[in-house]
């Protein structure tokens, strides 16, 4: 019962300092974080946040990845629904196959994809926009997105959809009315995953934009080598970043254990 | 407008392995039909190609005397009952009642507003209209399925073993409604089920099937009293038939050098030769009901006691004899006892299983029945 009860705690502090020293530095100024070790900011300021609400160079970068990253999830959950309904209703010819592959595809690194990707988007003028970081990170979460989606319609047990039929859907009807509601959770989950996939992806994301599409990703790693160390600044964009996917997580939290019971996350 | 189903030739075939074949059925409008048959029979397999769910491989359904074999489930007028409760978990039970008559578009609020609360007074369920299926008992959920299935009036009604998940009271409960819900309904209704009791006691006609085949159809009582085969016997008896080799000479049926049943009755016109002799389980009795009654001497292996009654299931040397006789008894395994059965309560088969002789069906064997 003991170690138990000291084993939580001590996770929860492991866990939660470097989250708690990246908010605490936010809050200084740089000459305090360079000063040596100090536990609480002695002056707390918000000047960083400021800098980064006023500076279109930091607000842009949040605004294009939101973009992006949006386009991304919205892609993926909508070109997934079809494909994994299709996975985990009918038999086709491959269908196994098609399935793994999806799969399989997850296990390239996604910098072999960066030389086609940059290439490609040049020369037909994706280059440099949301779209060119939006497709180049659906061939990544798509696969998720219907392995993920598979699984929760596979809960769904198949004479909902007959029962729907026979009393007189329409495919889309059906599929809107009735069994939408029914992998709701699904949807969360998977919007979750695709969503924090191209959020934290940073390869794809920086070589494929330059001025007009910069991602905060690419502003962080960019402000550190061109202007020098700005810490405090530095930390306050890490802190936002953390933002999105925190309100994220918060709603799909219980759908979540659920996808992990599916062994599907 | 209301028409009845007929099936020509029916058969399929998934993956090389016969589910259905060879199937003629004809069922009349305002009919009620039972499918009776086992486990993996084929009833579902049949109840979903008259759905229109699966195609069949072989074989026509017609319609009021059109093809329908190819139209789409939503095409035809069906309606369909699971052994699993099947409902929309995410509408109320008044949604999902009237979810069939939204569909349709040709019916006012109004109206479809009036029939759901019909549907779901007849089947008691308009103090949970508000409430989702999930907050509903086994009962009530398979109850709002149902009301579903009925609201909609479609000329085909389809029932695959509606009661089989439900627990014992509720299946009582619930079968003795049925009765009233269907009388008098238009349309053609078929019911799946595995069980004899059930066909026995929502009557009408019966369909045996067996293994993909059907190898009897008439008036439920009729097909009871006299299964064409074997087969049917066993299918359609519940415990058990207890199935005794025989060698039939000019005066009796004898089944081993020290039993034997004098010819009788229907048994009379038994030519000599091999027999098999079926007994229904509730005609085996612990003492003689009549002098003419037939002593058999037992060997006890095991016992079922179900609550008044007694499953005895016993042997008289290779012969096995199952017997339910009221009350309860104990009998440890190999007690001798002696079992009786009156000749005039016998079914005679061929060795090719084909019924020769079947007892009269006197008022007394209706009464008679299991339950």
């Amino acid at each position: 019962m003991r170690p138990s009860r000291l084993a939580i705690p001590l996770y929860l502090l492991l866990s939660l300092v470097p989250i708690y020293w990246l908010v605490g530095m936010s809050l200084k100024t740089n000459e305090e974080i360079l000063g040596g070790f100090s536990l609480f900011p002695r002056a707390p300021t918000l000047a960083n946040y400021v800098t980064i609400f006023t500076d279109p160079d930091w607000n842009q970068g949040y605004l294009n990845s939101l973009t992006y990253v949006g386009i991304n999830t919205v892609l993926s959950v909508l070109l997934a629904l079809p494909a994994a309904y299709a996975f985990s209703r009918y038999r086709f010819l491959g269908d196994t196959h098609l399935f793994f592959w999806l799969l399989s595809n997850r296990m390239a690194p996604p910098a072999v994809f960066l030389l086609p990707f940059f290439q490609l988007y040049s020369s037909i003028g994706l280059f440099d926009t949301p779209w060119a970081v939006a497709l180049a990170h659906m061939l990544f979460t798509v696969p998720l997105a219907v392995w993920i989606l598979e699984g929760f319609m596979s809960g769904v047990p198949r004479e909902i959809d007959e029962t729907a039929y026979i009393d007189g859907y329409s495919f889309p009807r059906f599929f809107l009315r009735i069994f939408l509601p029914l992998v709701r959770s699904g949807v969360g989950v998977t919007a979750f995953f695709c969503f924090m996939f191209s959020w934290v992806e940073l390869l794809l994301a920086r070589t494929l934009t330059s001025v007009d599409t910069k991602p905060i990703a690419a502003t962080m790693t960019r402000t550190v080598s061109a202007a020098g160390m700005d810490w405090g600044v530095l930390a306050a964009a890490g802190v936002i970043t953390l933002v999105p996917g925190a309100i994220v997580i918060y709603f799909v939290r219980n759908y979540i254990a659920k996808g992990f019971a599916l062994g599907r996350v | 407008m209301k028409h009845g189903i007929e099936l020509e030739k029916v058969g399929r075939i998934v993956d090389g392995e016969m589910h259905l074949a060879d199937i003629h059925l004809r069922l009349e409008p305002g009919s009620f039909n039972i499918l009776l048959g086992r486990t993996r029979a084929g009833k579902t397999s049949l109840l979903r190609l008259m759905a229109g769910l699966d195609r069949p491989t072989s074989g026509a359904i017609r319609f009021g005397g059109e093809d329908v074999t190819r139209w789409d489930v939503r095409r035809r007028n069906v309606a369909m009952v699971y052994q699993q409760f099947v409902n929309y978990p995410s509408l109320t039970v008044y949604e999902n009642i009237a979810s069939p008559l939204r569909l349709g578009g040709r019916l006012s609020r109004q109206e479809i507003d009036r029939r759901v609360r019909d549907t779901a007074a007849t089947l008691r369920l308009e103090p949970f209209l508000e409430r989702l299926p999930a907050e509903l008992s086994g009962g009530q959920q398979q109850r709002t399925a149902m009301a579903r299935a009925l609201v909609k009036d479609a000329s085909l009604l389809l029932l695959d073993e509606p009661l089989a998940n439900l627990d014992y009271k509720l299946r009582e409960e619930l079968r003795t409604e049925m009765r009233q819900i269907f009388r008098d309904r238009p349309a053609v209704i078929v019911y799946a089920t595995t069980e004899p009791t059930e066909a026995l006691l929502l009557g009408g006609r019966t369909a045996v099937l067996d293994e993909g085949r059907l190898l009897q159809v008439g008036p439920t009582l009729e097909v009871y009293q006299s299964p064409i085969t074997e087969r049917v016997g066993q299918v359609f008896s519940d415990p058990q038939m207890s199935l005794l080799e025989v060698e039939v000479s000019a005066t009796e049926a004898r089944l081993s050098p020290e039993v034997a049943l004098p010819l009788t009755g229907h048994l009379r016109s038994l030519a000599p030769g091999r027999y098999r002799l079926g007994l229904r389980a509730h005609h085996l009795r612990l003492a003689p009901a009549s002098e003419a009654d037939v002593r058999i001497p037992a060997r006890v292996e095991v016992e079922e006691v179900s609550g008044s009654e007694t499953l005895v299931h016993a042997t008289h040397g290779r012969l096995s004899l199952t017997a339910q006789v009221e009350g309860v008894h104990r009998h440890p395994y190999g007690t001798q006892l002696d079992l009786f059965v009156s000749p005039s309560r016998v079914f005679a088969f061929s060795p090719e299983g084909r019924l020769v002789a079947a007892p009269s069906s006197t008022a007394q064997e209706a009464a008679h029945g299991p339950h």
